[in-house]
């Protein structure tokens, strides 16, 4: 065990069931984003590209797009609030609760809230407060955390899930059909809609020229926590700002593909203040948070793409990484390539523990290939592994990665790996003598090796840099 | 104060970038689903992609109180702008159809029929208007939900449907009807939304 990074740990430590239930769901996920991508566009990297200059332009010039945001939302009658750090927001939001006496509330799904851990805290502070998204609602009932960005409970299956239902009291019997499971939380959470008196949603893009909030989900649970009560809080990252509607067209393309495979997410919801005059039900009150919680660190470090992630989950559906060790073993909010990226440097204070997960990585480029907005992520762990070592972070277990490193950053010796391809599945890797990658791979297999993509994702920066 | 400081922090970190990134001139076309928008007719490209997000197109009133009728989804609620003609053929087909909605009871409705303020061909999505929607819930709590729709609200691109965004507070648009893969990526409809999602042509 000695020299195992925590990230390999969990990857070994993980059971049977829990891995084949993430990799069963990951690879389903890769497989129809590809298929529905490329069926509807002749050239899908396009719209990506044009995906990353739209985000790229707005981060760079964020405080002018921000406050026109924030304008827009004032004009319209919505209650602009800002929050430096997770405790800001917190209290920002527990004192918007008090001041309509909020006592209790349904919440959509929000990285933004899972990020702060608000759900814990509003507890504590004597507000009911229950996550309406289905896989969310049963992470609250087991006491977990999500393990993907989009699939909150790829890691477990129905089973689990029955019995959480008759531990909770949910049912009175135990009943593993899915369909049976979502009836059941269909009739439960409705109940709670009913009795809210407020409904806290995260955003998935902030339109400037208008305020404009869009939302979206496929179960509808936002737009049922938001129609019986008086009050919508909207908790919302400040880089979710896109400088006009238009944009949305290119973003709401690529996210419901790149997510699901859906041309569109069921709901997408836009909005833009309180209810309209003529409308007997949903909110009197709009309030929307921006955070910062990190981000503006993010914004001044060398990593600053990762900014542009629009939270699809593709990197870490397709990603052998997270595949193998499941969203839990990156310990923090965001799993798979994007936490590996996001998370060391958003929880600043927390860099030398969450040092490891940069090295996490194959670097097979993968990830970047995926993402809606062309992130280059190996290319900002590359910059990250190298700030552990001028920051010499200690790091336990350098050397079970580093064979793959090794191979990874000498050209020569993965050409080499390159044009062996083919032969490389058939390689007896797993009885190589070689200690540690033994270690590494006690516990898992290689991907079925397809070539190739990692010396085009060189390409493509070695032209980028030129 | 948090407000003052997340800018000053914003405004440090992007007057340190070098290049900053321009704009992007680009037109909307970009995003056109081709495949998606064959068709002249707007209507039928719109029932294609609607039916292929599990939603159901009708083009009469007999066609939906058949199908009310057969599914026993027997106790809904009608616009009453819509009542006349629409809400009043449904109860003349054994139907129980109130024109009011009742939060207390939301339980009891099993369908109900709102305006739509438009559709989208290329997705098959239908828009819902905050400004035009008699009322929020009963266009959601109710199993089925009818949105009624004019031929001339088509509009046919995602791109067409976000210029005409207008000055109303809530747009929904609805692809298909509310649903999970939550559980074992097994696709279960009708979570917290409606279960089904009818679009009728008047
Ligand atoms: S980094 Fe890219 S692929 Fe990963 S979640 Fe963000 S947008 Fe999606």
């Amino acid at each position: 065990m000695i020299g195992i990074q925590p990230i390999d740990q969990y990857a070994r430590d993980i059971s049977d069931e829990k891995q084949a239930s993430v990799i069963d769901g990951s690879s389903k996920g890769t497989d129809k984003r590809y298929t529905v991508l490329h069926k509807d566009y002749p050239d899908p990297d396009k719209i990506r590209k044009l995906a990353a200059s739209i985000k790229d332009h707005t981060l760079h010039h964020l405080e002018h797009y921000l406050e026109k945001a924030e304008k827009s939302l004032i004009a319209r009658g919505v209650n602009v609030h800002f929050a430096s750090t997770d405790e800001d927001a917190r209290q920002t939001i527990l004192s918007i609760l008090r001041s309509h006496g909020v006592t209790q509330l349904t919440k959509s799904k929000s990285m933004a809230a899972e990020e702060i851990h608000l759900n814990p805290f509003l507890i504590e502070n004597g507000v009911e407060c229950l996550e309406s998204d289905l896989g969310e609602f049963i992470i609250q009932l087991d006491g977990d955390e999500p393990s993907h960005i989009v699939k909150p409970i790829i890691h477990l299956n129905r089973r689990d899930i029955a019995k959480t239902f008759l531990r909770e009291g949910i049912t009175d019997t135990y009943n593993d059909d899915p369909e049976t499971i979502t009836r059941q939380a269909r009739v439960y959470l409705r109940e709670k809609y009913m009795q809210a008196q407020a409904g806290i949603t995260g955003a998935n893009f902030v339109c400037s020229d208008t305020g404009r909030l869009a939302l979206i989900t496929n179960e509808g649970n936002s737009r049922f926590g938001m129609a019986p009560v008086p009050v919508h809080i909207a908790l919302v990252g400040i880089e979710k700002v896109i400088p006009q509607e238009k944009d949305l067209a290119v973003f709401l393309n690529l996210l419901g593909r790149s997510a699901t495979g859906q041309q569109l997410t069921v709901y997408t919801e836009f909005i833009n203040g309180p209810r309209s005059a003529n409308q007997p039900d949903g909110p009197e009150h709009m309030h929307v948070v921006f955070m910062d919680n990190g981000r503006t660190d993010v914004l001044a470090s060398n990593c600053k793409e990762i900014l542009r992630c629009i939270r699809c989950g593709a990197c870490q559906n397709v990603c052998p990484v997270y595949r193998q060790a499941s969203g839990h073993a990156y310990r923090s909010t965001y799993g798979g390539p994007v936490g590996a990226v996001l998370s060391p440097i958003l929880f600043g204070s927390r860099f030398p523990e969450l040092a490891d997960l940069p090295k996490a990585s194959s670097l097979c480029g993968a990830c970047n290939e995926v993402c809606p907005v062309d992130i280059p992520i190996p290319d900002l762990l590359l910059r990250l592994r190298d700030k552990a070592k001028r920051e010499s972070v200690p790091s336990a277990g350098a050397i079970p990665m580093s064979p793959f490193a090794h191979l990874a950053t000498t050209p020569s010796f993965w050409r080499t790996a390159i044009t062996m391809s083919k032969a490389m599945n058939h390689l007896p890797i797993q009885v190589a003598p070689i200690k540690p990658l033994q270690d590494w791979l006690g516990q898992r297999t290689l991907p079925e090796w397809h070539g190739g993509d990692f010396r085009k994702w060189m390409k493509n920066r070695e032209k980028a840099k030129s | 104060m948090s407000r003052a400081a997340i800018f000053a922090k914003i405004e440090s970190a992007t007057s340190s970038i070098k290049e900053k990134a321009a704009y992007p001139d680009y037109d909307l076309s970009i995003v056109h689903s081709l495949p998606k928008l064959k068709g002249e007719d707007l209507w039928d490209i719109f029932v294609h992609n609607f039916s292929y997000v599990n939603g159901k197109a009708m083009t009469s009133i007999e066609q939906l109180s058949a199908f009310l009728l057969e599914t026993k989804q027997l106790h809904g609620y009608c616009d009453p702008a819509l009542y006349d003609t629409i809400g009043s053929k449904l109860a003349a087909a054994g139907l129980t159809v109130e024109t009011e909605y009742h939060r207390d009871r939301y339980d009891e409705y099993q369908f109900g029929v709102t305006r739509a303020t438009g559709a989208i061909a290329e997705s098959g999505s239908v828009i819902i208007d905050d400004d035009r929607t008699s009322h929020r819930l009963a266009a959601l709590s109710p199993w089925v939900h009818v949105a009624v729709l004019e031929r001339s609200e088509i509009l046919r691109t995602i791109p067409d449907a976000i210029a005409v965004f207008g000055d109303s507070p809530n747009i929904i648009w609805c692809t298909g009807p509310s649903k999970t893969a939550d559980v074992e990526g097994i696709l279960i409809e009708g979570v917290h939304g409606p279960g089904e999602q009818i679009a009728l042509l008047v």
